[in-house]
């Protein structure tokens, strides 16, 4: 029988390591010092490459394997992943949709608490050992806050329905209206910024949304205007955003990516208004195992000819 | 009748004692087309003393036999809290007096901060948070993952006005909710439970939402933070009294409990140190209704329940004293 090699990109999950090392032969491209001798002595046993957020599969890499077949990304996200580069090669490419929106979902909420009423700044000052009795200040209000949502997908549509346990008014903007959808439709992103006093980009990153918040927007937005990106970090002008987060043209930011992780401008440590987490969005244990698993499951239909359960392209 | 008008001041106004902690600063610019307020350090407060007929308490400052021994005229005593625990409704029941709370002014606001706290803790946002001011992201790698809030278990303990809002919010996110409070409410589509033992058992997590009485004191003990077990969370937005803080920090420190989200203690500010350095704990400095809405909300129901009584009709948010 043939070797089953499978190239993983990244650390992403060790669990993920484990399951696909019982199954397949496994390469770490993060351990391998001399690529060009790799690729030379195994790219012709390695039919299936596991990517994700952080290395997935671009042009070069694909060409390195002339024997892969699959992509099969731990993410949902496909924008380290050269779509029309396997389209054109033939490579099936497969994600981990749904199994993560709850756990990305929860992420924006949580941050939009965070960030709103101060939770984190809160442990900081208690751990330090600052809290004087009677010493306060006024945080601001979610319950019934307008909530805008770019992108009203899967993860957008699971942020607004929780946004309304809360009393918030939810709108949208999304490349096309959604007539089913029970929500305020705005045709611009500057628009539903305008009207909303939380904005949170929940699309997915292509090259036209790409910036998608930019200066204007955050302009839009406002002072009192609260800005959560669990997206991609380059959804957001980060520059931009840095500059009004410093010059107080914005309320406050929650952020869960960054246009260069693990890197995050280092203005935004001294901020208060700002809640910053390490692209945790889908990072339980449990949601850990079912994206790996349904990694696994992907590659196990692949090589038994069986329809692939979460098929991108 | 108590004499409201006295020939030296300029108010036909009724009077309301303010009772507040010499550092609590107070306004009164919102009310003064309502009442006159008089506090101890007023000039006029001798003449008013023995004949006022409304004591307003500022935030948590106590109200204790001896303040009431003060004003043998008082009939009503407005709180502007959610808790009442500071004010002596023994007292109060005793002398007839009846007291009035900030009712569901802050409701909203504390159930938010509730969920906010529960998500933190679960999913490690503070932690991430410093984390990544740390600078430890790119040197340590990928932060540790955290608990998905979906599936879990929820036990709400008190499910009254804030208690109600923190199950509705948790709804959504696939938690399933269930409770212990003085009554069943068959309106709702909650488990219930007798206890919070029987609770603690079919729990996750824990949500402290019900007010602190004697009955109610270390109502979180020992038993109860076995029984939810080494991976359940507790979040208390309720009053330090509710749970026994020595065992909580017990169980934290000795890994039997998986987490906590604390916005109260037993005795602020003071906060028990060894919590300072767990990654696995959220500490508030009681801070959960703490927004301008909850304020002006607030002041609404003040408002109004002075007007209640000054016109002799019933009151907005009537603390049940026979409980």
């Amino acid at each position: 029988m043939e070797p089953r090699g499978v190239l993983m990109t990244y650390p992403m999950s060790s669990y993920l390591q484990q399951q696909l090392d019982n199954r397949f032969n496994v390469f770490y491209l993060w351990n391998i010092t001399n690529r060009v001798e790799f690729f030379n002595e195994n790219s012709g046993s390695i039919r299936a490459v596991v990517g994700d957020t952080n290395v997935g599969a671009n042009r070069e890499l694909i060409d390195s394997l002339p024997a892969l077949e699959i992509v099969s990304t731990f993410s949902v996200g496909l924008d380290k992943i050269d779509l029309e580069y396997c389209k054109k090669k033939g490579i099936k490419v497969t994600n981990t949709p749904d199994v993560l929106t709850d756990d990305v979902a929860d992420l924006a909420i949580g941050l939009i608490l965070a960030t709103s009423r101060r939770i984190c700044e809160c442990d900081r000052y208690v751990k330090a050992g600052l809290w004087k009795k009677g010493d306060f200040r006024l945080t601001t209000k979610f319950s019934g806050k307008k909530v805008g949502i770019i992108g009203l997908g899967r993860i957008g549509t699971a942020i607004a329905k929780r946004a309304e346990a809360f009393n918030c008014t939810v709108s949208y903007y999304s490349r096309s209206q959604k007539p089913e959808s029970k929500y305020n439709y705005f045709p611009s992103v500057v628009e539903l910024a305008s009207n909303s006093d939380i904005l949170v980009v929940a699309c997915a990153l292509t090259e036209e949304t790409r910036h998608i918040v930019n200066r204007e927007v955050i302009n839009a937005l406002g002072p009192d205007g609260l800005l959560i990106n669990i997206g991609r970090g380059p959804h957001v002008d980060e520059r931009e955003l840095v500059y009004a987060l410093v010059e107080g043209r914005l309320g406050g930011a929650g952020l869960d990516v960054f246009e260069n992780e693990p890197n995050v401008p280092e203005e935004l440590f001294g901020l208060d208004n700002v809640v910053l987490v390490a692209h945790v969005g889908s990072a339980t244990v449990e949601t850990g195992k079912a994206m790996a698993d349904l990694v696994v499951r992907n590659l196990e239909a692949h090589f038994s000819n069986k329809p692939l359960l979460t098929p991108v392209v | 009748m108590a004499d409201l008008v006295q020939s030296t001041d300029n108010s036909h106004l009724p009077v309301a004692i303010i009772h507040r902690a010499p550092n609590f600063k107070f306004s009164s610019s919102w009310a003064t087309d309502i009442f006159t307020p008089i506090e101890p350090s007023d000039p006029l407060y001798p003449t008013h003393r023995p004949s006022a007929r409304v004591i307003i308490v500022m935030a948590l400052t106590p109200l204790k036999s001896e303040h009431l021994d003060l004003y043998p005229s008082v009939e009503c005593v407005i709180g502007t809290t959610a808790g009442v625990d500071h004010i002596d409704l023994a007292e109060c029941r005793r002398r007839n007096i009846r007291v009035t709370s900030a009712g569901d002014a802050f409701s909203e606001d504390g159930a938010d901060y509730a969920v906010g706290l529960l998500i933190d803790v679960l999913r490690r946002f503070s932690a991430a948070d410093r984390y990544v001011r740390a600078g430890l992201w790119p040197v340590k790698g990928d932060y540790p993952l955290g608990s998905k809030l979906g599936g879990k278990r929820v036990g709400i303990i008190g499910l009254g006005s804030i208690g109600t809002l923190v199950a509705k919010r948790l709804e959504p996110f696939g938690c399933t909710i269930a409770y212990s409070s003085r009554n069943r409410k068959s309106q709702l589509p909650y488990v219930f439970y007798s206890n919070v033992l029987d609770l603690a058992t079919n729990s996750d997590t824990l949500i402290v939402c019900c007010s602190l009485t004697d009955k109610t004191h270390h109502i979180i003990n020992s038993d109860v933070l076995t029984a939810l077990g080494n991976r359940g969370i507790i979040v208390n937005i309720g009053r330090g009294g509710l749970v026994d803080e020595k065992e909580l920090v017990k169980f934290l420190v000795e890994g039997k409990l998986g987490g906590a989200g604390l916005d109260v203690y037993e005795n602020e500010p003071e906060v028990p140190k060894e919590l300072f350095t767990m990654d696995n704990v959220v500490l508030s400095p009681h801070r959960a209704i703490l927004t301008p809405e909850a304020f002006e909300g607030v002041r609404e129901v003040m408002v109004g329940n002075l007007k209640a009584f000054f016109s002799n009709k019933p009151l907005l948010s009537e603390v049940n004293l026979s409980d």
